[in-house]
């Protein structure tokens, strides 16, 4: 599989705290590469800078062949990048829908904004991925911590994009959306979508991922297929921040 | 299904009680005076108010932006200036009046600018900016007022057109603008989204920059057709003209139920609020009452309004 993300050295403090320091993560299409390591250690620092929300100290990113010293948000996108934050960043007085197409509102002209296709696109799209939201006129504010993070992924999942970030997707869910996110997550990769993919369930991360990178202190510790691995030795080398 | 209509009914709540406090007010001042509920006080009302509804509105914008813009008052000011000043150094008034209203623009976009760039409070930007315009305003004029505009300026704050008069028309059409604007436009929803979530919004690949310089060029206008109107309506341009005006803005603009951490813009609100505090100036005048009751009762309900809308804020998130 061809590799479409390819991070060296990267490095990024804030003030006197180092997040990463000299970091080296890469991707390939078509596979499922899960980012792993205690809290703290650098990787939603990692995927920020990714997708373009933070600026590297240091270090070379590589999409598509074409070297990057840092990214804008607008660049990550231009270069197909789409990331769901573990924070979610949605805008709490907006409704569902709003947030759903938010930066992406469909339009009837060329400022008027078409509401009535991002209620019924939004209402679908809910219900593509089983996700029980009554009203999409709610304001994101009065939704529960498993629909926001529902409001959040069917952001991400709207549009395939060639390399898709998701930062612990299912944290705040139940076991049903769980399962309908993870499957839709795992045909991302059937699509050749390259999925980055970072949880502290280890049982995910075995059942979907093709690859591990484990990261602790801002580094790459190690990078290794599931296959050649299991959940209780991946969980040991992460307590152990890489030394075993 | 009573529930869901309360649940869309309850960010209109602070809406709804002003309103019922303006009606209880009306009510009030007509069984205390005769003068009070008659067609010429109420033209009266409207006109003496449609120049603060202009303010509140372009505010309305900015705050729903979760900013806040201290230099408008200046900004009506320098601009109405600019007018009468490009008209005494014989400049054709229309001419004075379009590069007057640019001025005001510019003077909107540039806090905006400085706002979305240094990322310093919206409160300390323009405080300073308020500084700024008010001092160059004494510096061209030297303190001393441009006074003896031509007709054709005056026109825009006192004549009529079909009974109605120009600042009541302008009034009008910019409420009528700024609703579908906001509420259905691309760039009046990433003006509410800044407030809303500045980082969301950014985090989408949205330009946040250009919406809150758009949002602060939007009142630099509005403060500017102020300034044209109150200079017309003064026949006179002098920097102290808009002193209170920016401070009278965002009250009516926070009793109007738009919320200080933005994301919302309530302009009927604003409305209300405007014509809110106009009928109780009014009143209390038509009932000879001191101004300084006036100023005792403006705020008495910003306080009210404010408690009100933290409570409203605390249920809602």
């Amino acid at each position: 599989m061809a590799v479409v993300v390819d991070m060296h050295g990267i490095k990024k403090s804030f003030g006197h705290v180092t997040a990463l320091d000299g970091m080296d993560f890469s991707v390939r299409a078509g596979e499922i590469t899960a980012l792993v390591g205690d809290n703290g250690c650098g990787k939603t620092t990692l995927m920020k800078i990714l997708g373009g929300v933070l600026q590297p100290d240091a270090g070379e990113i590589v999409i598509g062949g074409k070297s990057f010293a840092s990214l804008s948000v607008h660049q990550a996108k231009e270069l197909g990048v789409t990331v769901m934050f573990q924070d979610l960043a949605l805008d709490p007085t907006r409704d569902t829908a709003g947030n759903v197409f938010l930066g992406r509102e469909p339009l009837k002209a060329r400022f008027w904004l078409d509401k009535r296709r991002m209620r019924e696109d939004a209402r679908a799209l809910l219900e593509r991925f089983s996700i029980k939201i009554d009203d999409v006129e709610t304001p994101v504010a009065y939704l529960s911590g498993g629909q926001r993070q529902s409001v959040a992924l069917a952001r991400a999942l709207q549009h395939k994009t060639p390399i898709m970030v998701f930062d612990e997707p299912t944290s705040a869910m139940g076991v049903a959306e769980t399962a309908k996110i993870l499957g839709e997550i795992r045909r991302l990769k059937d699509d050749g979508i390259a999925v980055i993919l970072i949880s502290h369930n280890l049982f995910h991360v075995f059942d979907l991922a093709d690859r591990v990178t484990v990261m602790a202190l801002g580094r790459q510790v190690a990078t290794f297929d599931t296959k050649e691995s299991s959940p209780e030795a991946l969980h040991q080398l992460i307590v152990a921040g890489g030394v075993v | 299904m009573r529930g869901n209509l309360r649940r869309r009914l309850r960010p209109f709540y602070p809406q709804l009680l002003l309103a019922a406090v303006f009606l209880l007010f009306v009510i009030t001042l007509s069984f205390l005076s005769d003068h009070f509920l008659t067609w010429k006080n109420i033209k009266n009302i409207a006109e003496a108010n449609s120049f603060r509804l202009l303010l509140a509105l372009g505010m309305t914008v900015v705050m729903s932006s979760a900013a806040i813009d201290l230099s408008a008052g200046s900004i009506v000011s320098l601009s109405g200036i600019i007018m009468a000043g490009l008209i005494g150094v014989g400049w054709d008034v229309s001419l004075a009046i379009v590069i007057g209203l640019i001025g005001g623009i510019v003077m909107g976009a540039l806090n905006g600018y400085v706002i979305a760039k240094s990322r310093l409070s919206p409160f300390i930007v323009t405080l300073a900016f308020m500084s700024i315009y008010r001092g160059l305003s004494l510096i061209v004029t030297e303190g001393i007022p441009i006074t003896k505009l031509p007709a054709a300026f005056r026109f825009w704050g006192r004549s009529y057109i079909d009974k109605l008069n120009p600042p009541l028309i302008i009034a009008a059409v910019v409420f009528l603008f700024l609703i579908p604007f906001m509420s259905r436009t691309k760039p009046g929803q990433y003006i509410l989204a800044s407030g809303g979530s500045e980082e969301a919004l950014r985090r989408q690949g949205v330009n946040t920059s250009f919406y809150r310089v758009l949002a602060h060029a939007m009142l630099g206008l509005t403060a500017a057709i102020t300034g044209l109107i109150v200079t017309a309506r003064l026949n006179s341009a002098e920097a102290n003209a808009g002193i209170g005006m920016d401070i009278d803005a965002i009250t009516a603009v926070i009793m109007g139920g738009t919320p200080l951490s933005g994301g919302r813009a309530h302009l009927v609100g604003s409305l209300i609020a405007v014509l809110l505090l106009g009928t109780i100036r009014n009143g209390l005048t038509i009932l000879s009452v001191s101004s300084y009751y006036q100023q005792f009762f403006s705020g008495v309900l910003l306080l009210v309004s404010v408690l009100l809308a933290k409570r409203r804020e605390q249920t809602f998130i």
